[in-house]
This record gives C-alpha cells, sequence and structure tokens, in this order.
C-alpha cells in the first residue's frame, strides 16, 4: 500500500472517531425514545461556535472549550426535552418531524444571524502544530480529538451496559410504564438521555472545531453523517455507531482522496441510500 | 352551501385581487402567494394526507425548474417543454425514494428524502452541463408568447391562479376517492388498514409520486418568473423548508391548509426583506424556526385546524335546533 493511502487512512480514522461520538448521541435518543433529532448536527455546530467564543473571548483552548461546549450543550439538551421533546413525543409523526427540524433552523440561523455566513476557523497551532509518528505526519488537533473521541464513546457504550444508570436507561426504553412500576422515572432518564446525547455533540464540537471549517450551515452535513453512521451501524447500538463512524470516516477521506474533495459528501450521501434500500436495519441492528 | 359560499367569495378575491391592488409591488406578492401555494398544495398530498413529512422537497421543485431552464438553454425550446420532463423526473425520483422508504417508520423517509436532496444539490453544482454553481437561464427577450416571460406580474398571476385551481381539484378529487380514504385509514392506524386490505406501501408511494410531479409544476413556473435556476434557488434546502412551513402552518391535510400557510408568510418574508434588507435573510428563518417549533408543540393541525374545533360545537346546537 503506498504512503499516502496509510496518512489517508489514518486521517479517516481520527475524523470517524468523532462523527462516531456524535452519531453515538443520536443513535442513543434514537434508540431509547424512537425520536430522530433532526437538529443533531446543528448542536455539533453549537459545540463548534461555544469553542470559537471560548477561544476569541478567553484565549482559551480546547481543555476550556472542550469542557464547557459538552456543558452548554448538555444543558441546552435538558432544556430541549423538558420544553419540546417530552410533548411532541406523544404527538404524531408530523410534531414530531417538525419539531426538531423547525429547532435545527432556530438555531442554525440564530447563529448565521449573530455571527454571519462567514467561514471562521481556529488558529492553526491551537493544539501544537504537526508532528510525525512513523513517518506519518499526524496533525496534533485531529490526533486529539480522535483519541478524546473514541475514549468517550467507549466511556458511553460501558456506561450504558455496566452502570445501573445505563440499566435504568435501557428498562425506560424497553417499556417505560413497566421502567415506572419498578421505581425508574421514565421522564428523568429520558432528560439524562438528552443530556449525554447533547453533552456527545458539544464535546465533538469543540474536539472538531480545531481542525474543521466553522460555519452555520456546517450542522446540515453533519447531520446527515450522523443519519448514515445510525443507519449504517443500527439504531440504538452505540457500539454499531462506533464501527461505523471508522467506516464512515475511512471511505470518507478515501473518496476524498481517489475522486476528489467535491464528491466525498455525495459518496457518503449515495451510501446511506443504498444501506435505506437494502439493509435498512444496519450491518448490526435488529429490526 | 355555506361551503360552496365561501368558496365563491374566495375566489372572486382571488380573482379581484391584482386588479384592485395593483402596484407592481402588491402584483408580484400576489404571483407569489400562488406559487407557494402551489408548491405547498402539492406537498400537502404526501405530508399532510399521507402523513409522510417530506423534509427534501425541493428536490422534485429543482427538477422542474432544471427541465424548464434546460429545455431553453440546452434545446432553445420553451421552458413550457420541459414541464412534461419535469414531472416525469420527479416523479421517477420520488418511486426511486419511495419504494424502499415507505415501508420502513415515518422517520426514515424523512431522511431519505433530506439526504436525496443534498445529494442532487452536490451534483448539480459540481455538473458544468447543468450550468454548475451558476446555473441555466431562460429566454432574456422572450421571443414568442409560448416562452411566457413578461414583465408584469399579472400574466404570472393569472397563470399561477389557474394551475393552483388544478392544484387543489386534484388534491380534492383524491382526497374523497378511494385513495383519500385509504390514506386517511393509513394515517390512523397503519396496521389496522393494512389487516383490511388497504395497500399501505403502495398508496403512499402514489401520493409521494403525485405530490412530486406537481411539485415539479411549480419549479418550473418558479424558474420561468425568475428567469433562471441556480442550485440554491432550485435545490437549496431553504425552499423545502418554505413549503413545508407554509403548509404546516396552514394545516397540513387539509385543502386550504396550504393556501392559508402561504398568504401568511410570503407577504411577512416580502416585507421583512424589503425592511431589514440583507441582513434580516438570517432572521426570516429565524422566526420560521420558531414557528414550526411552536405549532409542533401547540398546534400540530395549524391554524385552520383552529376554526375548525371552534366550528364543531357550533354545528351540533345547529343540528339540535332544527325541527
Amino acid at each position: 500500500m503506498s504512503f499516502v493511502l496509510v496518512q489517508v487512512i489514518v486521517g479517516g480514522l481520527l475524523l470517524g472517531a468523532v462523527y462516531a461520538l456524535f452519531s453515538s448521541g443520536l443513535t442513543l435518543v434514537w434508540g431509547m425514545m424512537n425520536i430522530v433529532n433532526f437538529a443533531h448536527g446543528d448542536f455539533v455546530m453549537l459545540g463548534m461556535y461555544v469553542a470559537y467564543v471560548v477561544y476569541t473571548l478567553m484565549g482559551g483552548g480546547p481543555i476550556l472549550g472542550a469542557p464547557l461546549a459538552t456543558l452548554v450543550l448538555a444543558t441546552l439538551g435538558v432544556i430541549v426535552y423538558f420544553g419540546l421533546i417530552r410533548d411532541i413525543m406523544k404527538g404524531p409523526m408530523l410534531a414530531q418531524i417538525l419539531g426538531t427540524f423547525g429547532l435545527a433552523l432556530l438555531l442554525r440561523y440564530s447563529v448565521f444571524w449573530w455571527f454571519g455566513a462567514n467561514f471562521l476557523s481556529m488558529p492553526q497551532d491551537i493544539v501544537g502544530g504537526t508532528f510525525a509518528v512513523a513517518g506519518l505526519r499526524i496533525e496534533a488537533s485531529r490526533l486529539l480529538a480522535g483519541v478524546v473521541a473514541l475514549l468517550v464513546t467507549f466511556g458511553l457504550h460501558l456506561l450504558l451496559t455496566r452502570t445501573s444508570l445505563g440499566s435504568k436507561m435501557l428498562a425506560v426504553a424497553e417499556d417505560a410504564t413497566a421502567a415506572q412500576l419498578m421505581g425508574i422515572r421514565p421522564d428523568t432518564m429520558q432528560a439524562i438521555a438528552w443530556a449525554i446525547a447533547a453533552g456527545a455533540t458539544g464535546l465533538a464540537g469543540a474536539l472538531i472545531a480545531n481542525f474543521f471549517y466553522i460555519v452555520p450551515t456546517v450542522g446540515e452535513t453533519l447531520a446527515i453523517v450522523a443519519f448514515v453512521t445510525v443507519s449504517l451501524g443500527g439504531f440504538g447500538s452505540v457500539p454499531g455507531a462506533l464501527v461505523a463512524g471508522l467506516l464512515i470516516g475511512v471511505i470518507e477521506s478515501l473518496s476524498g482522496y481517489l475522486i476528489g474533495a467535491v464528491y466525498k459528501d455525495i459518496v457518503v450521501y449515495v451510501l446511506f441510500l443504498f444501506f435505506l434500500w437494502f439493509r435498512p436495519q444496519g450491518l448490526m441492528g435488529k429490526m | 352551501m355555506r361551503r360552496l359560499l365561501w368558496l365563491s367569495v374566495v375566489a372572486a378575491v382571488a380573482i379581484a385581487y391584482p386588479l384592485l391592488l395593483s402596484s407592481p409591488f402588491q402584483q408580484r406578492l400576489g404571483a407569489l402567494v400562488l406559487l407557494y401555494a402551489i408548491a405547498a398544495s402539492a406537498w400537502n398530498i404526501v405530508g399532510g394526507y399521507a402523513g409522510q413529512i417530506s423534509v427534501g422537497h425541493v428536490v422534485f421543485f429543482g427538477c422542474g425548474a432544471y427541465a424548464a431552464m434546460g429545455a431553453y438553454a440546452k434545446f432553445g425550446l420553451s421552458p413550457l417543454f420541459g414541464i412534461p420532463g419535469g414531472i416525469v423526473l420527479a416523479a421517477g425520483l420520488a418511486a426511486v425514494i419511495g419504494v424502499p422508504t415507505l415501508r420502513l417508520s415515518g422517520h426514515y423517509f424523512s431522511m431519505a428524502t433530506i439526504a436525496v436532496a443534498e445529494t442532487m444539490r452536490l451534483i448539480v453544482t459540481n455538473t458544468d452541463y447543468l450550468g454548475a454553481a451558476v446555473g441555466l437561464s431562460g429566454p432574456t427577450v422572450p421571443r414568442n408568447i409560448f416562452d411566457l416571460s413578461f414583465l408584469s406580474s399579472l400574466p404570472y398571476y393569472y397563470l399561477f391562479l389557474v394551475i393552483l385551481a388544478i392544484t387543489l381539484l386534484i388534491t380534492w378529487w383524491m382526497a374523497n376517492s378511494r385513495m383519500g380514504f385509504y390514506l386517511r385509514a393509513i394515517k390512523d392506524s397503519e396496521r389496522a388498514a393494512r389487516s383490511l386490505g388497504a395497500p399501505a406501501s403502495r398508496t403512499k408511494l402514489y401520493a409521494f409520486m403525485l405530490s412530486a410531479a406537481l411539485t415539479s409544476v411549480a419549479g418550473a413556473l418558479y424558474a420561468m418568473m425568475f428567469g433562471f435556476v441556480d442550485p440554491e434557488s432550485g435545490l437549496g434546502i431553504l425552499i423545502s423548508v418554505k413549503i413545508l412551513i407554509m403548509a404546516a402552518l396552514g394545516g397540513a391535510g387539509l385543502l386550504f391548509g396550504p393556501l392559508v400557510g402561504a398568504a401568511i408568510l410570503v407577504p411577512l418574508e416580502e416585507i421583512s426583506n424589503s425592511w431589514l434588507g440583507g441582513k434580516g435573510a438570517g432572521l426570516t428563518f429565524v422566526v420560521y424556526g420558531a414557528i414550526i417549533v411552536l405549532i409542533a408543540r401547540f398546534q400540530p393541525g395549524g391554524i385552520l385546524s383552529l376554526f375548525k374545533r371552534r366550528a364543531k360545537p357550533n354545528v351540533d346546537k345547529g343540528a339540535g335546533h332544527a325541527p
């Protein structure tokens, strides 16, 4: 294999880990409440802007920006749950889709209105330049993003499968009424799920803000990436999202390198439609 | 009887409007209201009546717009000749999206439509044959009447009015046909409808294809009026948003819902644009987003459903007094 190709694949894996992180938030909410959050990509966008504001106002790097973005978005997640989701969950499909889709517009164009449509970016060396490992040139910001995202996604999986909180959440996902009879509050569990899901997007946003272009409409692309990841990994499955996220990261950077940068999104979208056609339950999911 | 009276009042107002309010701005506004009402009514067939929320409907709008402009730019024909091509293209694309996704839960359908719309926008933006980012233009100077290129908005107004009437007639006919009853049953409970023998997937697919075909006509008309189409105006997500919000605000699944929504939102946007200028663009969509969230949260049936609920007790009272 050529050397450049290895470089491209490593880059794809690192970005894919971040895709996995924010997609696991989408898959958690989808699997637990059967709600697709169309504003998910815009949550990531908000995380990017929080990191940007932290940098411009306080000069803080990701050490300050990432926890703050996580916190801000987790709070937003809880507010959105109690203010909107809890009510539209019981409503017709029209209300569910319109509700989160409207939220996406509200967030996207509020940011657009405030910050303008210009592409913003962080300084190149905010995390610490580029270094070489075994001949591979790796940007520190991408390495940091990939490693943190990988660890947090894995931690999220452990949280859901190995802790009592995770068991309670799964119980609510399985049957909210039965869980309530066992003394678990569905409302609280679902609010926690939204806090986790939105917090994950905030962290992911702050991590990619260091090397991605920051623009209000970036959420649209990221939302579709999350849809692809979730439909590939099977909805409700965090390990599925992890594998699918890494895979999509690699596919995207390979097609960007082999076919051309403008076509990398097209390849991912077409992959999504292909999966909807032939395997809507995803690679690992069950219907 | 009362419905007929209302209908003739609305029709009379619609016909008289551009003659009573005859400034170019007002005529253009009227034409735009009708144009968006056509697109939103077309969306209503699949989004309102069939209950499948398409959030990428602009892709069909774009099929029509590009077919109309393509007919002129590539073959030197009147844009009118592009309309049948746009219809076929849109209905075919709807089948490609609909066949796999309409079997699944409604979320998949919504996600697929948005992905298709974005894919198309990206492909067209990178296709030189379709003018890439610049787009295609229509005839700059009309060669004859069939080019449908007018300086005044008045001819467009009446053209759009006729097409809107046809669209609403088709919707009304569909809602009261066997297909409409199937759709209502499917929307209430797909499982129950299926178990009683209603062909759910097929009926939804037909509704989607019909909706796509009518939306492409709206797209073609739009391109003719503005004389050009580019990836943003023909395939941008914001057109989808406008179509969807007008139908939802007025009342999804109600015949005149989209018209009411368009009559409220188009003037709102035009006025806010002329007041705020370029800075208003972002703000308009902040307001749109807020409106959508509020509808979803408090009144998923839209404005017209408000009147419906109020009207009911009166009808009952009236029946009680009848001899």
